[in-house]
């Protein structure tokens, strides 16, 4: 057999052959049900996205997928920017053909995405963004608005999950002062106006409200400020930042603790990053890895962590939970019909890894947001304690007690 | 007391900023060469400070010298690999060569910026304190690591003086900046004054960076506003002149932490830059250029 009767005669006959086969392929088993993943691969809470989608369509293939087809996760990294969001949705459903879109957890980009879920009429849900407007734009625009669901919990919602943990962990310790500082970003705006009316609620006073550019590298002249009002404690709503004021304040032995939001807090890698400074933080989580919310939360964090190396951050449980939230949808609209979807979505009724998952309806000004409360879904307050995050509010599933490093002033 | 606050934290910022601009400085006088990729060789000496001292086992001196290494490297890497081929280049004309030069370590700069957002992710990183601890100062509770701060940098500026002012190589480099073809005829070698310029450069960008990530904490979201710092100081101080830069260095500390504490930390940068439209537009040398 000559060189090029080879060329000749069996390339050809072999490209055939492996067209026929790829050709033959989507004929015998159905065709994947594609869901869009947008997030922000190079930061912490985002990364964990597309992480945590991943492992939940793994676990719903294995399982038998959905109504036979397969799910699969397309994710596109939006660089945490609103315009490369907006483009990858667009991309999404018109080229890739996704069915839903599980999108980021900065409630700028979803803003900006919301209106494209309305015009593209795909179902959309996020799983870290806070911003109040999300379901009130909703509420306010149904017919339009309809495709978006809330995965995570409105601002407003996580003020008063602080406040409720304030009033048992910080009234004890005789706290009477505290400032409020959160950064300047749309999730805070709803925040910080709900921590001015709860936390005087409580019997707390609210001496000073801070909002920090986001691009604050030398948080020092900040802490000098918040030092000489004398406050009792800093009640924070921070997730852009996150490291360097923990660093600063641990470094600097600012002797006021640290109590409220603190995104970049919630995953592991932040001990890492900020070299131990972090011991003493407490910050609300709606699910943390030693805590068993419900039977789904230390199964996935421990699958999370064995295939990533790191615990999820709080937007990886909520991410894996919407992938089954979505999957039991496409189960019982029989198929992707983006108006049977959302009819199906508004139906859940779902236990997952932060608790039991039902959407508001219309008549709530959080339509579509997520039911919060006893038996469905209640804040954590967890302590960054020697590496580890100690699960320390409420009582009933607190695993430590909060204690502060020896720098803190408040007596404990 | 917010007095001396004031003073002992613009003291330790500014002796920072001005180890990261002499270097910068240093380089454009010499090779004319303005490194846009500055915040980028920072930020990877003092990723490579935190990654190594915590995972690695090395310890805070450890992480403190391989971060250091880290900047020396990646200053060659830079020359060798961005610079040198552009400027031996016969492709691309000789009046363009500094737009080239520009363009290139810019791209340089971004190309390791995505690098470490892939690798390390975005998040800000803190490299280990060489020294924990705090002390109190007439009242004003300071970490001593903003001593150490301001010691090793201006160890390293004292070190420079030295090395530029008594040492034959030294003295050969300041001529460079001068007059290089003079140089040339009495038979230095400008290709090994060119390494060496990127070596000192590279160990004192090491350094600052180092020293930065202890002090403040840096993100691969910073390189963009570290190299136009350096670049501010450098320009305001006059291109080239090292007593320039170290003049601007302290002029800028002190302004951007008077705004932060007695305007609002979010405007920090602000007066800095009406600043220097401000020299730019009266004094186009900068405050010590000559020209």
């Amino acid at each position: 057999m000559s060189a090029a009767y080879c060329r000749r005669t069996l390339l050809p006959l072999a490209s055939a052959a492996i067209v026929f086969a790829l050709a033959a392929v989507p004929a015998q088993a159905a065709d994947p049900i594609r869901i869009g993943v947008i997030a922000e691969a190079a930061s912490v809470a985002g990364a964990a996205i597309p992480n945590a989608a991943n492992l939940a369509a793994a676990e719903i293939n294995a399982a038998g997928g959905v109504n036979g087809r397969s799910i699969e996760i397309v994710a596109y990294d939006n660089k945490s920017s609103a315009a490369d969001s907006v483009r990858a949705f667009q991309r999404a459903v018109q080229q890739d053909h996704v069915s839903a879109v599980i999108a980021s957890y900065i409630s700028e980009v979803v803003l900006a995405l919301e209106p494209w879920a309305g015009r593209l009429k795909t179902p959309m849900i996020t799983p870290g963004a806070a911003s109040d407007l999300i379901t009130h734009r909703v509420h306010d625009d149904y017919d339009h608005l309809k495709y978006v669901f809330h995965g995570y919990l409105a601002s407003t919602q996580i003020s008063d999950a602080v406040c409720d943990a304030a009033r048992d962990l910080l009234l004890p310790l005789k706290v009477k002062t505290v400032v409020v500082m959160s950064e300047d970003a749309a999730w805070t705006i709803p925040l910080d106006d709900e921590y001015l009316k709860c936390l005087p609620k409580i019997g707390v006073t609210v001496i000073d409200h801070i909002r920090l550019s986001p691009d604050t590298t030398d948080f020092t002249p900040v802490f000098n400020k918040i030092e000489d009002e004398k406050p009792d404690v800093i009640v924070t709503g921070i997730s852009h930042i996150g490291v360097q004021p923990t660093v600063q304040w641990a470094e600097q032995h600012v002797p006021i603790p640290m109590f409220g939001v603190s995104s970049q807090a919630t995953t592991s890698t932040f001990w890492k990053d900020t070299n131990g400074a972090a011991n003493g933080v407490v910050f609300n989580m709606f699910s943390a890895p030693d805590v068993a919310v419900t039977p789904k939360t230390i199964p996935f964090a421990e699958a999370y962590q064995k295939k990533y190396g790191v615990t999820p951050s709080y937007a990886g449980y909520t991410a894996y939970d919407d992938v089954y939230i979505l999957a039991e949808a496409f189960k019982k609209a029989d198929g992707t019909d983006p108006d049977k979807v959302v009819a199906a979505m508004e139906q859940t009724d779902w236990v997952g890894t932060i608790g039991r998952i039902q959407y508001l309806g219309r008549d709530s000004p959080f339509t579509h947001g997520m039911k919060i409360g006893a038996g469905f879904i209640s804040g954590l307050m967890v302590e960054w304690k020697d590496g580890k995050q100690v699960t320390v509010w409420p009582k009933d599933v607190a695993v430590g007690a909060m204690t502060f490093p020896s720098f803190i002033r408040l007596a404990q | 007391m917010l007095a001396l606050q004031i003073l002992i934290d613009g003291f330790a910022i500014s002796a920072l900023y001005g180890v990261g601009a002499v270097g910068f400085t240093l380089i454009f006088g010499v090779s004319g060469v303005l490194n846009l990729s500055h915040g980028a060789i920072m930020v990877v000496a003092a990723v490579t400070a935190w990654a190594t001292a915590a995972s690695l086992g090395f310890g805070r001196f450890g992480g403190a010298a391989a971060g250091v290494l880290a900047g020396l490297l990646l200053s060659f890497a830079t020359y060798l690999l961005v610079v040198r081929p552009i400027q031996s280049s016969r492709a691309i004309p000789r009046e363009e060569k500094e737009i080239f030069v520009l363009t290139g370590t810019l791209l340089w700069g971004i190309m390791i910026q995505e690098a470490v957002a892939y690798f390390f992710t975005n998040t800000p990183k803190t490299v280990l304190p060489l020294a924990p601890g705090v002390v109190d100062i007439v009242g004003v509770r300071t970490p001593i690591n903003e001593i150490v701060t301001f010691v090793i940098s201006w160890a390293a500026i004292a070190l420079l003086w030295l090395l530029v002012n008594r040492t034959r190589g030294g003295k050969a480099l300041l001529a460079a900046s001068m007059n290089p073809r003079g140089l040339t005829l009495l038979g230095f070698e400008m290709a090994n004054i060119h390494l060496t310029v990127w070596a000192i450069y590279g160990v004192l960008a090491g350094v600052a960076g180092v020293l930065l990530g202890a002090f403040l904490g840096v993100s691969s979201d910073n390189i963009g506003t570290l190299t136009a710092s350096a670049f501010s100081i450098v320009v305001l101080g006059g291109l080239g002149s090292i007593w320039g830069s170290l003049l601007a260095a302290y002029v800028v500390g002190y302004l951007e932490t008077l705004t932060a504490y007695l305007v609002a930390p979010s405007v920090r940068t602000v007066p800095v830059l009406l600043l220097l439209v401000l020299v730019v537009y009266l004094r186009p040398q900068g405050l010590l250029g000559r020209r």
